[in-house]
């Protein structure tokens, strides 16, 4: 830095110290929180197990599926939209799969696909409502949330006469993109902790001898790769400066040559393709889909993202900020059971650490940034 | 050789069960299905709260807030992880849960079974029991009540013709009358116009049916009402699952003879004495308890109203 020669004086560029540009990325908040969130049940909560392997393997894969439904989510609340429709089209999908895989009998691997393929596509619908009528997406996807929903309780009903359908992990045997949602990788690492005392075993049953957890699931492998995908889309392309630009002031976005609809178009339906992400794992690991799945997770998803150091009118925020939030409320969630905190106030914590974290981000943000 | 070293095991893990045996305030985890809407659950957090009180031991309650079953699968992930002397639970889909309850069975959690499931996934998820109403039992003790009665045949309305757990209710009153179900039960569907209409046909083709069974608030209400049009109330012979409140003023009026309550005090307060009471002493009871049915008649009904929401 220091040996840049000035040859060039722009005046439009202005020096700014790190220090200060290190306080102006919207990650800022995210990683106070998470450090405090640790301190915090560092404190209370060390002994209770929350720590212990599988404790941590607990509260990552809460965090790594709010991360799923963050990352999408965060894109898309850049990009100056909302996805209300998130938590129904988890329940959309995964039972969709159950329909194609158990019902209708078809290869897991194709009823995987056809569902990403619907998903997509009512996403791209939910874009192009949107774009195309100018209607708030805050209303249309709600209307998505409502639609959703009630085909997600309607069908199994119809055809099985019943809200949950199973045996989806008879059928999942074996299949190669299954395993790819459902299953768990470094195995043989954990078996070798397992052996060396590193976690703990079972004690009894089929299983005794092995570790208690033997593998990182899937779902946490998707989380931190979208994670990745969607930070190098969003700081290291054009795209992502569309991204940006669409979400900042879509006129003058417009105005400069950026496909502002097509952008936004293409949000909505990343944001369908982590739901679909996150009802895949859910639905490979639990085998069985049912009507209720996915229950306010769009507000979920919302949550991890403010507090992630987005603002929610568009234009500014950041995916590992996201993804810093989805870990905050995994662990805040998870933690306060460990700390042995009554379950009918949880979502009073939860409210004021959410309130908490939106005022210190503003804080922050408008001391260093000077905006009132 | 390895027999000695399995016996040693053994009796290592007695003597630390002799020594756990001494210190009070085990910790048991409750964890159900229900939504936070749910009011019937009340009852269970009361009454698991109370044994927790009488046998100094911790209880906590968990439930997933939206009702969502793979939020209950990792609550039970959690609380296993949490290390508590024991989980109670319910096995409200065997696929989603059966992996969670299994794997803190076999990490070293005693588990109790309630309110949902069945005796066999109990054992084989390798729950120490379950405690709660095993549908086809409550209509077989029903049925042999009324048989006492002199009941020989009977109208079964059956508001969810397609949930099995119903229509087992039938079957077993059926055997308890020792007759065929045959067609004595009748899709009645949901909606109380529709109930009302069937139970008056049906009673209208078939006068001499001798006796009225009702598997819920749902059919009960409409059902009531059909008898006091027709002019068999408190002539015909009544009696129905659940509680509810028109139920409650009905026993009161005497047009129900009586109420199967599967109560769900003892679903809650059960498994924690009988854990607890496991850890201290190593004693179990040798079977499933089922909670109900327990017989709710007119001269019953004082307590019942007085803990309704409680206890009830």
């Amino acid at each position: 830095m220091s040996d840049t020669p000035q040859v060039v004086q722009d005046e439009r560029v202005k020096r700014i110290s790190p220090f200060r540009r290190a306080l102006i990325r919207p990650e800022l908040g995210g990683i106070v929180g998470t450090v405090a969130v640790f301190v915090f049940f560092g404190l209370f909560a060390y002994d209770s197990g929350m720590f212990n392997s599988q404790g941590v393997m607990n509260w990552s894969v809460v965090s790594a599926q709010f991360m799923i439904i963050a990352v999408g989510a965060c894109l898309l609340m850049i990009a100056g939209e909302f996805d209300l429709s998130v938590g129904s089209m988890i329940g959309f999908a995964g039972m969709m799969i159950a329909i194609f895989g158990v019902t209708m009998g078809w290869p897991i691997w194709i009823a995987i696909l056809v569902t990403f393929a619907l998903c997509l596509g009512i996403g791209a619908l939910n874009g192009f409502i949107v774009v195309r009528t100018g209607l708030p997406s805050f209303i249309v996807t709600l209307a998505f949330l409502f639609i959703l929903r009630g085909f997600t309780i309607f069908l199994p009903q119809v055809i099985e006469r019943k809200t949950i359908i199973g045996g989806i992990g008879e059928a999942a045997e074996g299949d190669w993109l299954a395993a790819l949602f459902g299953g768990k990788i470094l195995g043989g690492l954990f078996r070798w902790l397992g052996e060396i005392g590193a976690i703990e075993t079972f004690s009894r049953g089929t299983r005794q001898g092995e570790p208690v957890v033997d593998g990182i699931p899937m779902l946490i492998v998707w989380a931190l790769g979208l994670v990745l995908v969607g930070q190098i889309l969003l700081t290291r392309t054009r795209f992502g400066n569309w991204i940006f630009a669409a979400g900042g002031d879509a006129e003058s976005a417009r105005n400069s040559g950026v496909p502002v609809n097509r952008v936004k178009i293409l949000m909505f339906m990343f944001s369908a393709f982590c739901a679909t992400v996150f009802a895949t794992s859910q639905v490979m690991e639990f085998g069985s889909a049912g009507a209720d799945r996915g229950l306010l997770k769009e507000f979920e998803a919302i949550i991890a993202v403010v507090i992630g150091g987005a603002l929610l009118t568009g234009g500014y925020g950041s995916v590992i900020g996201a993804a810093l939030g989805a870990l905050i409320f995994g662990v805040v969630q998870q933690g306060l059971f460990f700390a042995g905190v009554e379950s009918s106030l949880f979502r009073v914590f939860l409210g004021v650490i959410l309130l908490f974290a939106v005022i210190l981000n503003t804080y922050i943000r408008r001391i260093i940034t000077g905006e009132r | 050789m390895k027999m000695m070293k399995g016996l040693l095991l053994a009796a290592g893990a007695a003597l630390m069960g002799a020594a756990a045996a001494q210190a009070e305030g085990e910790r048991y985890v409750l964890v159900s299905h229900a939504p936070d809407s749910d009011s019937w659950w009340n009852t269970i957090k009361n009454s698991i709260a109370l044994a927790g009180e009488q046998m100094n031991v911790e209880v906590e309650y968990r439930n997933p807030p939206t009702g969502d079953l793979a939020d209950m699968a990792r609550i039970i992930e959690q609380a296993a992880a949490s290390g508590p002397d024991g989980i109670i639970t319910t096995i409200a889909d065997y696929d989603v849960l059966s992996g969670p309850i299994r794997s803190a069975v076999d990490s070293g959690v005693d588990v109790v079974i309630m309110n949902t499931g069945t005796p066999e996934q109990t054992r084989e998820l390798g729950a120490l029991m379950y405690v709660g109403q095993p549908e086809y039992d409550a209509g077989l003790a029903a049925g042999q009540r009324a048989k006492d009665d002199g009941i020989t045949n009977f109208l079964c309305v059956n508001h969810t013709i397609q949930q099995p757990s119903l229509g087992e209710r039938c079957q077993g009153f059926a055997d308890g009358l020792g007759v065929e179900l045959g067609n004595q039960m009748i899709d009645a569907g949901q909606d109380p116009a529709e109930i009302k209409n069937r139970v008056m046909a049906y009673l209208n083709a078939n006068p001499d049916t001798e006796a009225v069974l009702t598997l819920g608030p749902v059919s009960a209400d409409p059902t009531i009402q059909a008898l006091e049009e027709n002019g068999m109330a408190g002539d015909i012979y009544f009696g129905t699952f659940d509680l509810g409140e028109n139920i409650v003023q009905a026993i009161k009026d005497g047009i129900i003879n009586w109420g199967i309550d599967q109560q769900p005090f003892l679903q809650g307060y059960l498994p924690v004495v009988i854990l607890t009471n496991y850890h201290r002493y190593g004693v179990l009871p040798g079977n499933n308890i089922n909670s109900g049915p327990g017989f709710i008649t007119a001269e019953a009904l004082d307590k019942v109203e007085e803990f309704a929401g409680e206890y009830r």
